[in-house]
Parts: structure tokens; C-alpha cells; sequence
């Protein structure tokens, strides 16, 4: 099976505290941490067991910049057989339907089976997995949580619906799904790996590339534009405990003691 | 505003979801004058039943029954409502599991604006529509300008939007059945597998320990252990800590998974995102202990403690003996 796998590299939330800059118009970038979205990295791992079983490559694409190109590294490191780079000036400022609209046209160029995202960006909208299958004309589920291959037309997925229950479903081939994460034990990348996977090639793709009108993408074509950033005034908030340790955990036995939590 | 609003409303046994009177209360705030319209699929006397209970609030429900529309499948709902919304239209969609199928596709074959996970609504200037988002797991918030002049898709965090007084409308149904037609979708529903039940029932504990992110990594899940058995309390856990498979999904406290009411919850080293509070409810006195200050978790907590959980818990496990021993030898 031919599996395209459309990630992003985003601002790890695990590894910074993310804050405004001094202006409000975006949060303060230069020294965060960034790493592959972590949805998009078990959407990786998905693709590479599926491949394992019933044969094929697994290409993974983001839209984005040069320093973007790290995390393409890193999925080749992981076992991916293609990274590439869909880079253009036309590209900056686009919106959820902009990011769709140039992964379409790099999805055109091609033939793929199976296109997976991961369900959200920690800075997005579960949106252009959903986008770009519809734009396709492809079937699309969002939240799944397991992929089983039927025949080679058809697979059935799991989707993460309430309560911890699971709605499944049978998709057609070619589809888009948008994975959850959870979904499997994505495998641990050494450095060994990563610095073998530095010599390799990644090809950057533009907008003439793809077969992408730059008035349909970028800044200009986008309709939903961010603002500003800003921390929203607190509610009434926590009483902080202060003190020691000590101090602190005797505090907090009074109070879970009068709430009757600790008899 | 001349574009109409719809609300697509989700249903289960003939009963009207939750969302209805907030995706109402939305609509209202995206234009006070507006009078918004309820849109429905399904079947059957479920979906009669549902429009009758509609009707109260909305001054006009847009019925769409089909057979093919018994399950609730995002790809032939979207069909169906591409066939029936005019457009130009602002359509309302709950950001839940139904609606992050549904939306963003829809927004494509509507060619409508999306604006995903949408938490507060700012206002309406021209064809410009301001709403407020959340991102990096609610430790920023943004202020989203939306061009709605080929209308618009907006997925509404559920519980972001208090319903509002209404007085009973008694609006008229519409039936939009026959403009629809035969759908088929290339993705079927087969069935629903129910979750199993874990080794403890964590939705009718008093006291939880909670665990998130911050434990790191499964060895520590110990530490919480520990503070559980001295306290005679049960350990849960929000998503990252099933992801990693360090506890059974049956441990999980939030919309994917359990609905928990203790009497009090040690929400230990996890930000507190929207997911994870849905599934606490009953009002509990929630202590959260984080070493990030600015963590959004504090901001719902009623006692705070700024500290490493994987010192400060074994700290506590301690300070709980002792008080236990104390008691005991009273």
C-alpha cells in the first residue's frame, strides 16, 4: 500500500511553557522546543505497521519551511521511505483550506492508497485531514483509533467516539484518516538514526511544482486570520499553598479532611 | 446580517443533545436578531420527536429523514445538508467527536469559512466575524477573524456556550426530505463496541488521585499508587498516561473517556485541557498540584500547589501516614 502521511512541526507543550510576546500578535517562539506534533508521529508508526504487513512505501509530507525539514529527518530515521518539503512564499499566512488546497496538489501528483494526519495539531483544528478529503472526493474518518486491512480495497477503522467507545466502520480505499493518539507505540528514534538520515535526500516542492495557483493559497486567499494572542483573565483560580513541603501537605490533609475525603 | 443561521443538532433515542440550547445561546450572539434554524437527519418517529422537542426554541426546524440517515454517518449528513443550506449561510456545529467528522469537510463542499473548536464569539463587523479560540492545550488564547461572505462552518466547544432564556417559539417544521434523496458514502457504519469495564469502576469513587503527563513515566505511576493507598483512594489518569499505556483506558477521567463526580480530585501534573475536564463533574473540590504555575488547570482548581508531583506526592503519601497513625492510635 502507498501511504502519504501529512505531518507538522509544532511548539512541544510537554517541553515549554508557551507565552505571549511582547506585543500580543503571537506567542513568544525564539527558544521553544519544537518537535513533530505528536499525533502526526503515531499517524508515522501506523503507516510503517501497516507497510510492514502487506508491503508498500510510506511518504510523509509537511507544508512548511527549512527548518521544517527536521522533523522529515526524523521520520526517515524512523522508517519512512520519503520525506518531503512542500515549501513556497505563496504558502505563508494560509489558512486550514490553504494547508488542504497545496497537500491536495501534492496528493495529485502521486497515487496513493491511504492518507493518514494526525487528529489535531496543538495549534490547529482537526481540520485539513477532513478538508482534503473532501476535496478529493476521498472518504475521510477523524479520531481513529485502529486500522484493520480487509481487502485490498477496503479497511476497517475504529473511531475514539464518548465514553471510551468505539464506532466502527468499514472505508474505502483510496481514504484519508485522521489518527488519534494512543492508536499504537510509535518507536523510539536514537540519534544514530538521525544522523544517518541527515545525508539523505528531501525534495522541496513549490507552488509551480504542484500545480497550485498561488492566489488560492497564503495570506491573501485565507478567511480565517488570527488576531492577536492573549491569556484569558482568569476565573476566581486556585487558592496557591504556600510554604514548605511540609507545610504544604499538612495544609492540604486540614483541608481534604474538612471536605471529608480523608477520614 | 442577510445570511441565515443553521444549528445541525445530534440526537440519540429521539432525545435532543445537549448542544441545541448552546449552539441557540451562539447564534444569538452572532447577531441578537437573528432567528436561528434548527437542522436535523435521521429517521422515523426518533426524528419526530426531536423536532417536536425543537420547536420549542427554534422558530423553525429543517427536518431531513432518509433511512440511509438512521446512523448518524458524517459523510452522508454532510451530503444531505450540502443539498439543503443555502448559500452563504452560517452553519453551527458541535465540536465533539460528530462534528470534527462532519465540519471541515462540509465547510469544502459549501465553500463557507471553518473556524474549528470555537469558545467565545466577539462579534459581527460587516462580514467579519471575530471569535475566540484556544490553543497549545488552553495555555493561550486567540482572537480568530473569520470572512463570512460565502458563509461559514463553526465547530462550538461544547459547555463554552450558556444556554439562554427563551420564550417558547412553537416553530414550524420543515420537511427538506424530498431535496435530499438517495446518499450512499464510501465509509459505512458497522457497530459500536462498548468499552470494557476496568478492575476498578473509577465513576463511583469519592477520592482520586489523577495523574497526567507529569508523571513521566510508567515506573512513577508508583508514586501515585502509594499516595492512593494511604488515602483509600483509586488512581486515574488523563489521555497522555493511556497513549503511553501506563494505565488502562478504563482509568481515564474526560470526554473520550470515564464521567467522574468524587467528592475531591488530586489532579497531579496535567494541564487541565477541555477534554479532560468534561468528564468531571459534580462539583468536586479539585486540588491540583503542577510545577508549571501558569498550567490551565489552576485556573478551574480550588486549592493550588506549585511543585514537581513526583517530590511533592511521595511528600504527601508521608504526611497522610503519619495523620492515619495518628488517628489510629487515638
Amino acid at each position: 500500500m502507498e501511504i502519504l502521511v501529512c505531518a507538522r512541526r509544532v511548539p512541544d507543550t510537554s517541553e515549554n511553557e508557551i507565552q505571549l510576546n511582547g506585543k500580543g500578535n503571537d506567542i513568544e517562539r525564539d527558544d521553544l522546543v519544537y518537535s513533530i506534533n505528536e499525533a502526526d508521529n503515531y499517524a508515522v508508526e501506523e503507516a510503517l505497521q501497516i507497510v510492514a504487513k502487506s508491503g508498500g512505501n510510506v511518504t510523509v509530507v509537511t507544508v512548511g519551511t527549512d527548518e521544517d525539514e527536521e522533523i522529515l529527518r526524523r521520520e526517515l530515521a524512523m522508517g519512512a521511505n520519503h520525506g518531503v518539503l512542500l515549501s513556497d512564499d505563496a504558502f505563508s499566512g494560509s489558512d486550514g483550506k490553504g494547508i488542504a488546497t497545496v497537500l491536495k496538489g501534492f496528493v495529485q501528483k502521486g497515487k496513493y492508497d491511504l492518507i493518514l494526519t494526525g487528529v489535531q495539531a496543538e495549534d490547529g483544528g482537526a481540520q485539513v485531514g477532513g478538508m482534503l478529503a473532501a476535496m478529493l472526493d476521498y472518504p475521510f474518518a477523524s479520531l481513529v483509533n485502529s486500522i484493520e486491512i480487509t481487502d485490498g480495497r477496503k479497511l476497517k477503522v475504529g473511531r475514539e467516539i464518548e465514553g471510551g467507545n468505539k464506532e466502527m466502520n468499514e472505508i474505502d480505499l483510496p481514504c484519508v484518516l485522521s489518527i488519534q493518539t494512543g492508536i499504537n507505540e510509535p518507536r523510539y528514534v536514537g540519534m544514530r538514526g538521525i544522523r544517518q538520515a541527515a545525508s539523505l535526500e528531501v525534495p522541496t516542492y513549490g507552488a509551480a511544482d504542484l500545480g497550485v495557483d498561488k492566489a488560492s493559497v497564503g495570506e491573501a486567499a485565507a478567511k480565517v486570520k488570527c488576531d492577536d494572542y492573549f491569556v484569558p483573565a482568569l476565573g476566581k483560580g486556585a487558592e496557591i499553598l504556600q510554604g514548605t513541603s511540609e507545610e504544604i501537605a499538612d495544609k492540604l490533609i486540614e483541608l481534604m479532611k474538612a471536605k471529608g475525603g480523608l477520614q | 446580517m442577510t445570511a441565515r443561521i443553521f444549528a445541525y443538532i445530534a440526537h440519540k433515542g429521539g432525545v435532543v443533545d445537549d448542544s441545541a440550547a448552546e449552539l441557540f445561546a451562539a447564534a444569538k450572539k452572532i447577531d441578537s436578531a437573528a432567528s436561528p434554524a434548527a437542522v436535523v437527519t435521521g429517521t422515523g418517529a426518533e426524528l419526530d420527536a426531536v423536532c417536536q422537542s425543537l420547536r420549542a426554541s427554534y422558530g423553525e426546524v429543517w427536518k431531513v429523514a432518509s433511512e440511509s440517515l438512521a446512523y448518524p454517518n458524517a459523510e452522508l449528513v454532510r451530503k444531505a445538508l450540502v443539498k439543503v443550506i443555502p448559500a452563504g449561510s452560517v452553519v453551527l456545529v458541535a465540536h465533539n467527536h460528530f462534528g470534527i467528522d462532519l465540519a471541515p469537510g462540509l465547510s469544502i463542499k459549501l465553500n463557507a469559512a471553518f473556524v474549528s473548536d470555537v469558545m467565545g464569539i466577539d462579534g459581527l463587523a460587516g462580514t467579519s466575524l471575530k471569535v475566540v479560540r484556544q490553543e497549545f492545550g488552553g495555555q493561550v488564547s486567540t482572537h480568530v477573524r473569520c470572512d463570512i461572505s460565502s458563509g461559514t462552518v463553526l465547530n462550538l466547544r461544547p459547555g463554552a456556550f450558556k444556554p439562554v432564556d427563551t420564550a417558547p417559539v412553537n416553530g414550524t417544521i420543515v420537511d427538506k426530505s424530498a431535496e435530499v434523496g438517495a446518499l450512499t458514502a464510501g465509509r459505512r457504519y458497522l457497530e459500536t463496541v462498548v468499552a470494557e469495564a476496568g478492575d476498578v469502576d473509577i465513576t463511583k469513587e469519592p477520592v482520586l488521585v489523577s495523574i497526567g503527563r507529569g508523571i513521566q513515566e510508567k515506573d512513577n505511576v508508583a508514586i501515585a499508587q502509594e499516595l492512593a493507598d494511604a488515602m483509600g483512594a483509586v488512581v486515574s489518569c488523563s489521555r497522555p498516561v493511556v497513549d503511553a499505556k501506563w494505565l488502562p483506558k478504563s482509568r481515564q477521567v474526560g470526554s473520550s473517556g470515564q464521567t467522574v463526580k468524587p467528592k475531591i480530585y488530586l489532579a497531579c501534573g496535567m494541564s487541565g485541557s477541555f477534554q479532560h475536564l468534561a468528564g468531571l463533574k459534580g462539583n468536586p473540590f479539585i486540588v491540583a498540584i503542577n510545577k508549571n504555575p501558569k498550567a490551565p488547570i489552576f485556573q478551574v482548581a480550588d486549592v493550588g500547589i506549585v511543585a514537581d508531583i513526583l517530590e511533592f506526592l511521595p511528600a504527601l503519601t508521608d504526611k497522610v501516614r503519619e495523620a492515619k497513625g495518628a488517628h489510629a492510635s487515638r
